[in-house]
């Protein structure tokens, strides 16, 4: 491929050395993340250990419903998320952008779904820090939970909220025609990200909303 | 003056541009590297003034010239300043930044503007924390105890944590450049086993850096929470485990120790080869070293742990693991020693500093063993023994090394030699001066007397007024190369292509390198350290 | 040109994989089948998780470092998780 392709950066040699070094950077970003998540993993996994039944009691306050509904909105932008990656591949340009813009918007959703179980958990005096009036014997530990779940999934909104932002970016210069079936990494490295984001959240749906449902 | 002829000046990376713009928006790896040597510098000189003061203070037993409260926060900013601002960053982001990409034959790094990145957020968490020593301090300890840290400490906590919050997101980039540089952008020929070891160590070290900053960065990120929301998980009033955080923070600051040392390796096995005239004597063991420490590093963190109420048996088995961890750096030891046995020795400071390295890092690495024996650790932990344990390796193995790579490689960086005479007088000086502080704390942390403690009982006087003896002697060997390096970038002789006719990539370019280093990507047909085929002794740059 | 280009239709099957193991795992919820209950949860999140990393994140097509990243990444937090829970686990034991 030529090697002054307006896109290849001076550091290398090559598109294909370029493509390589960023999608390995990208997954080596998101073992970071990996670890940085696992840390409130650890803390959940310590606390439902040892208070399970507080941790069960809490759990029941939580909306599974708006839960799951979110776990298939996520799963869906993940879908054309990859579907706008495979867009590019294929060098079609109004497709990537409509199907970047569906994601974000499938994001949006998410968090407007998320806004709502805040508010609803506001309501009802159950945010640590803020406003948390609980009576019952082990509040305490009902706390605990509730602090795990707020930071948890406020982490994560934060991400998916990052995530919009880059995926805005991303479509406003696909829309300019700066990728092709020969430059398309960014979309692929958002991609990575994305999906992440989507790990995740299959892994917060069961633990924080489906704790001794029965 | 030095040169008679006046020939038309060579550009290259330091004269291809002038203004403090090309410089703050740089993306040439060499200039990043040398912001990261100004704003480090300057975060060592204000660690060492809490340092100074402490000692100081230590001068005579009652707590005389501060109170508790503010002794509290010089100790807190010493470790805070001098791991997170310094000692992480120092030779990765100065010595690795420049060097990498030369040493496998690269244009740059990966991410040039990731790399510039990485020095924006170092210097933004700098300044969180010169914010916080004028503002008034922290005083949890660099080690941010709950729930002390979390709940009852009225000092500057979340800023403080901010900073180094930011520091360590830069120090993730830097990581992450550097294994996707070492991946991808390696010369044509240089297979894994024809690198400097160098290379290796910063390797291992990004491994290190990737695996466990996140983690002490959601630690914090919850001491934080839990400060400035009320939201938090170590509170035990709600059930909270204020070791649940400590697990956090050590599953990191643990292996941030082989963060800080292992490039310091990687810097003495380049120089104790290049001054020995010989190839490393097994080089595929330090190799492997290397990534050994990097991960038997992580399976040790509860050592830090054995009287904070961990289960015993977590501790037995962390104490086991710990005695594992020193075999890998000790099979370092001895193939440097051996690369030693009939090389052909010269002995200019760059070598002086790594020959300081290896005797002192083994006392430190030793006195490890001692630590990390479970029984022994009840009785020296918090004392001063652990004091002396970790600064015989930070200091008397990093600092050095630190040392001896920006002088080895001064003449490539700067174009010009630093002063020989000097620079011997200083490693000497900081030599002694080392000793004479840390060596006492050995015997002061085995008669009892805890760290962190700013009073203590009069039969401790004579260690103590030797050890602030001694800091003042390191103190001034510090000062000096600080003196003459600056001195020499200006006024020193130039130096040629490679002063220590040494074997490596970096030393076939010009001194100063071109901005893109090479002119045509080199291929590499050779082992590393192909040393052996030239006779000519070293001389020192002249 | 540097990934081979997944078809579309692998995506829609793991789409629909993934909603029905969404599907699945609120289902099994509602049984009481004791400590069952969490392994099945973990084992099904595992599940989705391994068909996003490995379709929707092109694992499957990556190279051996790429899965190595990964692996590492999954693995070091498995032992964050297990070393930090031996020590909880582990506290009440009388010798």
């Amino acid at each position: 491929m030529a090697a002054s392709h307006d896109a290849l950066a001076e550091q290398f040699d090559d598109l294909r050395q370029q493509h390589e070094a960023a999608s390995l950077g990208m997954w080596v970003f998101l073992v970071t993340e990996i670890l940085f998540f696992g840390g409130l993993f650890l803390g959940y996994t310590v606390y439902r250990t040892t208070y399970p039944e507080a941790f069960r009691e809490a759990s029941h306050h939580l909306d599974i419903l708006l839960g799951a509904v979110n776990t298939a909105v996520l799963i869906g932008s993940s879908l054309t998320m990859a579907l706008s990656v495979h867009s590019a591949q294929e060098g079609k340009r109004r497709a990537l952008v409509g199907f970047l813009l569906v994601t974000m918007l499938l994001g949006a959703v998410f968090l407007g779904i998320k806004g709502t179980e805040y508010t609803h958990k506001y309501h009802e005096h159950l945010v640590p820090g803020l406003r948390f009036e609980y009576d019952a014997p082990h509040a305490g530990q009902v706390q605990l939970f509730l602090a795990l779940y707020f930071v948890m999934t406020g982490l994560h909104a934060f991400h998916l909220t990052v995530g919009i932002g880059l995926l805005g970016v991303l479509a406003v210069l696909a829309w300019r025609g700066r990728f092709s079936p020969d430059y398309y990494a960014p979309i692929e490295t958002s991609g990575l990200y994305w999906h992440f984001v989507d790990l995740v959240w299959i892994f917060l749906f069961p633990l924080l909303y489906l704790i001794g449902v029965h | 003056m030095s040169q008679a002829v006046v020939e038309p000046q060579r550009e290259h990376y330091l004269n291809v541009s002038y203004g403090v713009t090309s410089w703050l928006f740089t993306t040439d790896h060499k200039r990043i590297a040398l912001l990261y040597l100004a704003t480090i510098t300057l975060l060592f000189f204000v660690g060492g003034a809490a340092a100074v003061l402490m000692r100081l203070e230590l001068i005579t037993p009652p707590g005389d010239l501060v109170q508790s409260e503010i002794y509290n926060r010089l100790f807190t900013i010493h470790g805070v300043i001098m791991i997170f601002f310094f000692l992480i960053p120092s030779i990765p982001a100065v010595l690795g930044n420049f060097l990498v990409p030369m040493m496998i034959g690269a244009r740059d790094l990966a991410f040039p503007r990731l790399n510039l990145a990485s020095w924006y957020l170092f210097t933004v968490g700098s300044v969180f924390t010169l914010v916080v020593v004028v503002v008034g301090g922290v005083d949890t300890g660099w080690t941010f105890y709950t729930p002390y840290s979390s709940t009852y400490s009225n000092s500057y906590v979340v800023p403080t944590i901010a900073g180094i919050f930011v520091a360590g997101f830069s120090s993730i980039l830097t990581g992450l450049n550097f294994i996707v540089t070492i991946h991808t952008m390696r010369a044509p020929g240089l297979t894994w086993f024809r690198l400097p070891l160098f290379i290796w160590s910063h390797y291992a070290t990004s491994m290190i850096i990737i695996l466990g900053t996140p983690v002490v960065a959601i630690a914090l990120t919850l001491v934080a929470l839990e400060r400035a929301f009320g939201i938090g998980i170590f509170d035990p009033a709600l059930g909270g485990d204020p070791i649940l955080f400590q697990h956090l923070f050590w599953f990191y600051s643990h292996p941030a120790v082989y963060i800080m040392v292992l490039p310091a390796m990687g810097v003495v096995s380049e120089l104790i080869a290049a001054f020995s005239r010989k190839r490393i004597f097994g080089y595929s063991f330090i190799a492997f070293s290397s990534i050994a420490i990097a991960v038997l590093g992580f399976f040790v963190w509860g050592h830090h742990m054995f009287v904070s109420g961990q289960s015993v048996y977590a501790s037995m088995i962390f104490s086991f693991l710990s005695m594992l961890v020193a075999i890998p750096s000790a099979i370092k030891v001895f193939n440097w020693t051996a690369t030693l046995y009939k090389g052909s020795i010269s002995y200019q400071a760059p070598m002086l500093y790594a020959l300081g390295f290896i005797g002192l890092f083994t006392i430190g690495g030793l006195t490890g063993l001692f630590v990390a024996s479970l029984g022994v650790d009840v009785h020296v932990h918090d004392t001063y023994f652990v004091v002396a344990h970790f600064h015989y390796i930070m200091v008397g193995g990093t600092v050095m090394a630190y040392l001896g790579g920006i002088h080895y490689w001064w003449p490539k960086i700067s174009g010009r030699m630093y002063p020989e005479g000097w620079a011997k007088f200083s490693a000497l000086l900081i030599f002694v001066g080392f000793n004479l502080t840390f060596f006492p704390q050995f015997l002061l942390g085995y008669l009892g007397m805890p760290r962190r403690y700013h009073f203590y009982v009069d039969e401790f006087q004579v260690l103590n007024v030797m050890s602030s003896a001694g800091a003042s002697i390191l103190g001034v060997g510090y000062v000096v190369p600080l003196i003459y390096l600056i001195w020499a970038m200006r006024y020193a002789p130039p130096a040629g292509p490679n002063p220590w006719r040494a074997v490596g990539l970096e030393w076939q370019t010009p001194s100063p390198p071109p901005t893109h280093n090479f002119e045509r990507t080199p291929v590499v047909t050779q082992p590393a350290y192909a040393y052996g085929t030239q006779e000519e002794d070293i001389k020192g740059g002249r | 040109m540097t990934q081979p280009i997944v078809p579309r239709y692998v995506y829609y099957r793991v789409f629909a994989a993934l909603l029905a193991l969404t599907l699945l795992t609120v289902a099994v919820a509602y049984v009481d089948l004791g400590p069952l209950n969490i392994v099945l949860a973990l084992g099904i999140a595992i599940c989705k998780a391994l068909l996003v990393m490995l379709f929707f994140m092109h694992l499957r097509y990556s190279t051996h470092l790429t899965w190595i990243v990964a692996a590492t990444g999954v693995v070091w937090l498995g032992h964050l998780i297990i070393f930090s829970m031996a020590d909880y686990l582990s506290r009440g034991w009388i010798p």
